[in-house]
């Protein structure tokens, strides 16, 4: 039972790890700051939670220790990354970072003209 | 077997925090930076559990939520920043 459960820590470990390196490929590689954000929010946010996730198995089984802070840490990054990546493209598209040259559609052009002149 | 797991997380962790150290030192704009710092922030998290696994010892796991929260709130007051000028605004009226 006890090394079932290390395996399964050890996978999920491992699967953070990669999906960490999978979010590094794309903030380098990607071509402007939105697609950069697309991948670094989702794909680092389940990296850490699922390495959070082994983290925690391994203390439950090895030690007992069923450590709440960990559980607490996995619920606050879920609710809070996606939420800064949203207030960080927001501030870049409000303060007229350009979108990629080859992106065909841009749904909040004039929005923000419309908005300035209710005011 | 869980250690050698261990190690190879630790070293791709790692290799992820020197590409966002990349994008930090290049990005074209302020906002690239303030994203890749986020995400070494979050990337830090990783390491510090991994770490505490690695000393088998749960003295560091406060540590996780710290960073966690420190990361958000830097985050949230550079994108008010880059976006109104200020952080803390004081008139009322606006």
């Amino acid at each position: 039972m006890i090394e079932i459960v290390k395996i399964i820590a050890g996978a999920l470990i491992l699967f953070g790890a990669f999906l960490s390196v999978v979010a590094t490929f794309g903030v380098i590689r990607l071509p402007d700051v939105y697609t950069r954000n697309h991948a670094a929010s989702k794909s680092a946010t389940l990296g850490v939670m699922s390495i959070l996730l082994g983290t925690f198995l391994y203390f439950w089984i090895e030690h007992g220790h069923f450590n709440s802070r960990v559980i607490l840490a996995i619920v606050f990054i879920f609710a809070t990354s996606p939420v800064a990546g949203h207030l960080i493209s927001r501030a870049a598209y409000n303060s007229g970072v350009p979108l990629w040259e080859k992106s065909v559609q841009d749904d909040l052009k004039g929005k923000n003209q419309i908005r300035q002149a209710e005011k | 077997m869980l250690e050698i797991i261990l190690r190879i997380s630790l070293l791709c962790i790692s290799l992820a925090m020197l590409g966002l150290l990349y994008r930090v030192v290049k990005g074209p704009s302020a906002a690239d930076r303030v994203i890749a710092l986020d995400a070494m922030g979050i990337n830090l998290i990783a390491i510090v559990a991994l770490i505490s696994i690695l000393l088998d010892t749960s003295a560091f796991l406060e540590v996780i939520l710290l960073v966690g929260i420190l990361a958000f709130i830097g985050t949230v007051a550079f994108s008010k920043f880059l976006e109104k000028g200020e952080i803390i605004e004081h008139d009322r009226n606006r």
